[in-house]
């Protein structure tokens, strides 16, 4: 071993490095601190023996000790569901509206809800519930086929032109492509429905196309019905857009969106979440 | 500081007995030709210093140590709502009381300005008069003087124990040791007993702990502080110091040639050696060599070295020298607190000049007087009320079937006080503003709020669309007690469609 340099003010032995005059001192360390760090790798092979430690090419060391965060958290999620099965079972007895007095159950309801409503309905309907063209907006307070607590409990049970023998469905012919009225007729009653929302004046044309055609499901005074599931066309929200060029277009080809039916999908406890949930937003009735 | 004036020379020893003082062989820990590349720790023995210093360590070891074991006992009234502890950390309700402060998560500022306001004065403590904080008031200080106080009872002094360490083992030697870690291991744990009574209620917490009903946390937390007491106190003492705590490196950046250090004076001492027959100290100085200054350091080193990281200011060698000197009919404070400046503008002994007031030490008290300033303020005008509001962001806005356009919010209200409190909620710079509350349906916007609480609500807010002139409105919401009529406002805004 070649003699270091010695360093005159300390007489520690330096490095031999020089940054601008500076040289730096080869401080002793002190034993235990050396032993300390030997220990820390010798921990370490420990470590690797008792603990899924390394990546091979498709799979990793395991451990000997068997540890896994996925079964961990299996098992956390499995106590969690455990210690809700008292909530749930008291949810799937109460009926909806005692779900929504009952502080308890309707903390458990809302929790409930949120997350199913992440996971199964954010799709179509957004994460906010705001839904978009074609899919309807649950905060606002026009509902399509009801916004009390068993009205949206249905829809979710069966949906919406699902192939679920109990599904809610309607059809609006497509009086356009199937030539059941003639461009100028559809022109004249969708000024008609325009005017309804009260957006310019009711021409007698429209009105005469509205009642031969449109009468049956949209009503008389253009409210429509909830028993068919038929659009109020008075009032400011429209599903498939705004605007007489909307309505022509919804006149001419017929639009109409699918909701799947939930029974078999998701378990009676959650859907009664999912209603209690959807009428907290904001619409319900 | 001990500047005793020198007791007149007939109330000492005669000179004559002074050859008796024998030099101790002794080498300091860090001196050159113990360095090594990988260094065996050297045990250290230090010896009981007698002196003013010794004196005031112990009273400042008995005033930290009684605040630390009594403080959670103290009790402090805060009215039945409120714990009654007068400090408790109470992590679960997020609170931290001390005496009449209350503190709230959303407050840690506070806690950010005390650690400044500690910061600066560690700064200028160490400025002024070096590391005060590590030789005195350190608690790695105090509890290996008490560690060594405890080693000291039970195995004697220097002599005593090196001759201990160097016997074979017997049974006296094994009990010795036993005792003295099992003493040990005592004071540890009740170190790490008495922490986590700042956590929780202490009378019912000592209780809990003794009937082992005390959460698992709870043990956990004494287990781990009575090793680390132990370890750090009674095994690896000045260890801590010299390898493991970053101040050493970081007071050569506080410390000017202004600042009162432990100092050795050279030009008086050296050249150093003992006296000769009869007392005669031909051409020396007034270092007798006796090594005293060494043997009494906890850190081990020798002083006469000079200013070194290992020194922790602990002023004991100052009186071990005093003590010699007064034998030797010398005058005190061949080692004294004393300037850089004063050892190296050759005045020997004293403070003959110290500049206290330096740019660095005004610049340190100013900070500490502005921060102190800004918290007293804030702590004074610290409100009851607290509104904080969360728009809802998924939707921005919903229309409703009548054209009128609604937006969400999440009131956030803090009630400070230990009273139950009415909140009414009032919405300025929105036209024709529309509050529902969720959760009410008599149409009311008022709120109740428990005490000490933070409630959160929900709202809507709903207006027509003509009222609106663009995509964003300004608003404010308006929270007004109605009892006392404090208010707290809340800037946010009420979007709506393009138009």
């Amino acid at each position: 071993m070649s003699q270091k340099p010695i360093d005159e003010i300390t007489g520690t032995e330096t490095t031999g490095h020089v940054w601008d005059g500076i040289r730096e001192l080869n401080t002793p360390l002190p034993r235990w601190w050396a032993w300390t760090l030997y220990a820390t790798i010798i921990w370490a092979i420990g470590y690797w023996i008792a603990m899924p430690a390394w990546p091979l090419l498709t799979d990793y060391t395991r451990g000997v000790l068997g540890h896994s965060q996925r079964a961990q958290l299996g098992d956390e999620i499995a106590e969690v569901k455990a210690g809700q099965s008292a909530l749930a079972a008291r949810t799937a007895d109460a009926s909806l509206a005692d779900i929504r007095t009952d502080p308890e159950l309707l903390e458990f309801a809302l929790a409930g809800g949120r997350s199913a409503f992440a996971v199964n309905c954010s799709q179509c309907h957004g994460s906010g519930a705001a839904g978009g063209k074609g899919y309807p907006n649950l905060n606002d307070d026009d509902w399509l086929w009801g916004g009390k607590l068993a009205a949206i409990e249905t829809s979710i049970l069966y949906g919406i032109r699902s192939d679920h023998d109990e599904s809610r469905a309607n059809e609006m012919p497509a009086f356009g492509k199937d030539e059941l009225l003639a461009p100028g007729q559809i022109d004249a009653v969708a000024d008609y429905v325009m005017a309804l929302a009260g957006n310019g004046s009711a021409a007698a044309k429209g009105k005469a196309v509205y009642d031969e055609h449109c009468v049956a499901c949209h009503m008389e005074d253009g409210k429509g019905n909830r028993e068919l599931g038929s659009p109020n066309l008075t009032d400011a929200i429209w599903l498939f857009g705004e605007g007489k060029a909307a309505v022509v277009e919804a006149v001419s080809n017929s639009r109409r969106g699918v909701m799947p039916a939930w029974i078999g999908r998701l378990d009676r406890v959650t859907i009664k979440q999912l209603a209690v949930y959807i009428h907290s937003l904001g619409g319900g009735e | 500081m001990a500047e005793k004036p020198a007791a007149p020379a007939s109330e000492r020893a005669p000179a004559a007995a002074l050859e008796t003082v024998e030099t101790v062989d002794v080498k300091a820990v860090n001196t050159r030709d113990v360095r090594a590349l990988y260094k065996k720790r050297e045990k250290i023995f230090p010896r009981r210093a007698r002196g003013s210093f010794r004196n005031l360590k112990w009273a400042v070891m008995a005033v930290t140590l009684a605040i630390y074991y009594l403080a959670p006992w103290l009790r402090w009234d805060r009215g039945p709502l409120a714990p009654d502890q007068a400090i408790l950390i109470d992590i679960p309700a997020r609170r931290f009381y001390f005496f009449f402060i209350e503190i709230w998560p959303q407050e840690v500022y506070y806690i950010t300005g005390i650690l400044v306001i500690a910061a600066m004065a560690l700064f200028l403590f160490t400025s002024l008069a070096g590391r005060v904080w590590c030789g005195y008031a350190c608690p790695q200080t105090v509890w290996v003087d008490l560690f060594l106080a405890i080693e000291r009872l039970i195995e004697g002094d220097r002599t005593a124990r090196i001759r201990l360490e160097r016997a074979a083992w017997s049974l006296s030697k094994i009990a010795k040791r036993l005792v003295k870690h099992v003493i040990w291991l005592i004071i540890a744990a009740l170190t790490g007993g008495a922490w986590v009574f700042y956590f929780a209620d202490a009378p019912t917490l000592f209780v809990d702990l003794l009937t082992l009903r005390a959460p698992e946390i709870g043990y956990i937390t004494v287990g781990v502080l009575t090793a680390t007491t132990y370890l750090l106190g009674g095994l690896a003492r000045e260890q801590v110091c010299t390898f493991m705590c970053p101040w050493p490196r970081i007071q050569a950046a506080m410390i000017d040639e202004e600042s009162l250090i432990i100092s050795y004076h050279p030009g008086r001492g050296e050249p150093r050696g003992p006296s000769g027959r009869g007392g005669k100290r031909d051409g020396l100085g007034d270092c007798v060599a006796c090594n005293q200054c060494v043997v009494v350091c906890p850190m081990g080193i020798d002083i006469r070295d000079g200013m070194q990281l290992e020194c922790i200011s602990c002023a004991l060698c100052i009186d071990a020298c005093d003590g010699v000197m007064d034998r030797f009919d010398k005058p005190r404070g061949l080692i004294s607190y004393d300037t850089l400046a004063n050892i190296e503008g050759g005045e020997s002994t004293g403070r003959a000049r110290i500049r206290w007031l330096r740019p660095r030490t005004v610049i340190y008290g100013v900070i500490i007087a502005i921060v102190g300033s800004i918290m007293l303020a804030a702590l004074m005008t610290r409100p009851a009320l607290d509104l904080n509001v969360l728009r809802d962001r998924n939707p921005l806005f919903v229309t409703l079937s009548d054209g009128s356009v609604r937006n969400g919010y999440t009131l956030k209200i803090l009630n400070k006080l230990h009273a139950v409190r009415d909140y009414r909620l009032s919405v300025e710079g929105l036209p024709g503003a529309r509050i529902k509350v969720i959760g009410r349906d008599d149409g009311d916007a008022v709120f109740t709020v428990r005490p000490d609480r933070l409630a959160s609500f929900r709202v809507f807010i709903s207006t027509d669309r003509a009222n609106l002139k663009g995509e964003v409105t300004d608003m404010r919401l308006v929270l007004t007690d109605r009892q006392d009529g404090a208010r707290a406002d809340y800037e946010t805004n009420f979007r709506g469609p393009r138009r």
